[in-house]
């Protein structure tokens, strides 16, 4: 994959976007030094990049993110350090941010300068097993919620159509009509089909840009 | 929607209670809970409903029995320390015999606490939790698919029974992402002739209070009361009975904390310990024919919970303490460990050899 500056990864509420984050921010440290994950999550105290700090140390990655994530203060903080993903330009970062709306507002302090350099992409992760976000007009609706909380636009989408642990291939191949569909209404391309790595394993040659992910620990 | 969808377990009761007919919700956000309240405000204004954050937790159980009163499906929702606050409220239901559906999803305490799962509001939910001689129906989901499952049930039992059921979880089975199929029968909700809806000028006008002057009639009402309790204790309780036939280590679990146990059971009866497993889905009325099915066959029982041991009063209770019963926990936000369970029936087994 071919990434620019900064990579934003926005969506519905438990679209998957943390577990994107993490296997991207490790791909993207294959083929640039100065790699930074950055942790805008300010809606989901329970569930974040931090769980993978160890991972992220392991492969020189940088973390960016609230000194109050998993303190089990349930602060809506952003980190300080945010302030690099912007300013540091020899800095490639993924940037998690906070689901729906909600959590893209977190960005508006950002955007200016994001805007300003224009060396970002903006992706919207989709599900189409989540119940809010069943179809693509519905879809549709979250992604323009998230823009204008943002105040950037989004520039492909990202289709991480799963049912958790019972994810079988077809589930991934049943989803490809409704992310046609989200293409056609908003013009943005496909840019990545992810999948947990044993499905993605049946997918090869199936799927078009497949991005096979490892995932970070669930509980029993 | 898809047969299946993936839903944090929070959110599977939002759904599930729309689905039963619920078009009335009151809230006030805490963690680890908020899910159902996002959830709803989402939905409810598409569907004709009532969403409202309320100014505080007393308020919106207040709002609860205002709704209840005029006969529609009503709900709230919150975490322990907000359960704390909506105890005065459940007890006013309890008082005007108001059904109403009431989610508490456990996080630790006592007082603030912290914001992991717990399972130590069991004596709060089980004894009723305000004040009075009162109970309410309690509900032990242990996947986000019973998360569904048991609002619906919570909503039919109240409904009939004229009371307040709670659905008693914790912050790991609110989080926590599965998929759900919503392929349920949803049966009608039933008349109710007592709700205060107007009288139309054909009838003697009803009345909701929980004010009784009369100490007489007080004590009657409740005595009545305990009657029905009586009733659902012989014809509501529920429970899962695991390898249990011929267990002599049987573990008491609920929740998220069978989960791990029946783990700990798997990889036990792996290494041929006879361990099985029993976990209550209805906390109030207590599994407890369940229970007294093993007290021939059980050498020792093991309460796992996520709480210095509030079940476990219940298991000696049922199983009038013929069996030995231990506990094994962890508290304060921290769930045990399979391996932790597994060494516990462990030991059981080699004690019970001995």
């Amino acid at each position: 994959m071919n990434y620019k500056r900064i990579t934003l990864l926005c969506g519905h509420y438990g679209s998957g976007k943390t577990n994107i984050a993490v296997n991207m921010a490790l791909d993207l440290r294959k083929q640039y030094e100065n790699v930074a994950v950055a942790d805008l999550d300010i809606v989901n105290p329970y569930f974040r990049t931090k769980d993978s700090s160890r991972e992220f140390d392991e492969a020189g990655i940088r973390l960016i993110v609230s000194e109050y994530a998993n303190s089990n203060l349930d602060i809506p903080a952003l980190p300080q350090e945010m302030y690099a993903i912007v300013d540091d330009r020899s800095l490639m970062s993924i940037v998690d941010v906070g689901g729906d709306d909600r959590g893209a507002y977190a960005l508006g302090r950002l955007s200016p300068a994001i805007r300003e350099e224009n060396n970002y992409d903006m992706f919207l992760v989709v599900n189409r097993f989540r119940p809010l976000t069943p179809d693509a007009v519905s879809t549709v609706e979250v992604l323009r919620e998230i823009e204008t909380a943002a105040s950037l636009k989004f520039s492909g989408i990202i289709n991480n159509s799963n049912l958790g642990a019972e994810t079988v291939p077809e589930d991934v191949l049943s989803s490809e009509q409704y992310v046609r569909e989200i293409t056609e209404l908003t013009g943005l391309p496909l840019v990545l089909t992810t999948a947990e790595e044993s499905v993605a394993a049946a997918l090869y040659g199936k799927v078009s840009n497949l991005f096979p992910m490892h995932l970070q620990k669930r509980p029993v | 929607m898809a047969d299946k969808v993936l839903m944090k377990g929070n959110e599977a009761i939002a759904e599930a209670a729309i689905l039963a007919g619920c078009r009335h919700y009151f809230g006030y956000p805490i963690t680890p809970q908020t899910e159902i309240a996002a959830y709803m405000a989402k939905r409810m204004p598409k569907i004709g409903g009532t969403f409202l954050q309320a100014e505080s937790e007393i308020a919106a159980i207040n709002m609860v029995y205002g709704v209840s009163s005029a006969g529609k499906r009503v709900m709230t929702s919150s975490s322990s320390p907000g359960i704390s606050l909506k105890s005065e409220g459940i007890s006013y239901l309890a008082g005007a015999d108001l059904p109403a559906l009431v989610v508490n999803c456990q996080r630790g305490g006592p007082g603030l606490g912290g914001i992991q799962p717990s399972q130590s509001d069991y004596f709060q939910a089980t004894r009723g939790g305000g004040h009075g001689d009162y109970h309410m129906i309690v509900l032990a989901p242990a996947s986000v698919q019973e998360m569904a499952q048991l609002t619906i049930r919570g909503f039919e039992l109240a409904d009939e029974y004229r009371m307040t059921s709670m659905i008693l979880a914790d912050g790991t089975i609110g989080q926590m992402m599965e998929p759900v199929s919503f392929d349920f029968e949803i049966k009608e909700a039933p008349e109710k002739p007592w709700a205060t809806t107007g009288t139309g000028m054909k009838r003697k006008h009803n009345v909701v209070n929980s004010l009784y002057l009369s100490p007489e009639v007080l004590e009657i009402k409740n005595i009545e009361r305990y009657e029905k309790y009586a009733k659902i204790a012989e014809k509501e309780a529920l429970a899962e009975e695991y390898m249990l036939d011929d267990a002599e280590i049987v573990i008491a679990a609920f929740g998220i904390a069978a989960r791990v146990a029946k783990n700990a059971v798997n990889a036990a009866r792996a290494e041929g310990i006879k361990a099985g497993l029993i976990r209550p889905i209805t906390l109030w009325p207590f599994p407890e024919k369940t229970f007294k099915k093993v007290i021939g066959t059980a050498k020792q029982i093991i309460s796992v919970e996520l709480s210095m041991g509030q079940m476990i009063e219940d298991v000696k209770l049922a199983t009038e303490c013929k069996v030995p019963v231990s506990l094994c926990y962890r508290v304060g936000g921290m769930i045990p460990s399979p391996e932790q369970v597994y060494a516990a029936i462990k030991e059981a087994a080699e004690k019970a050899g001995e």
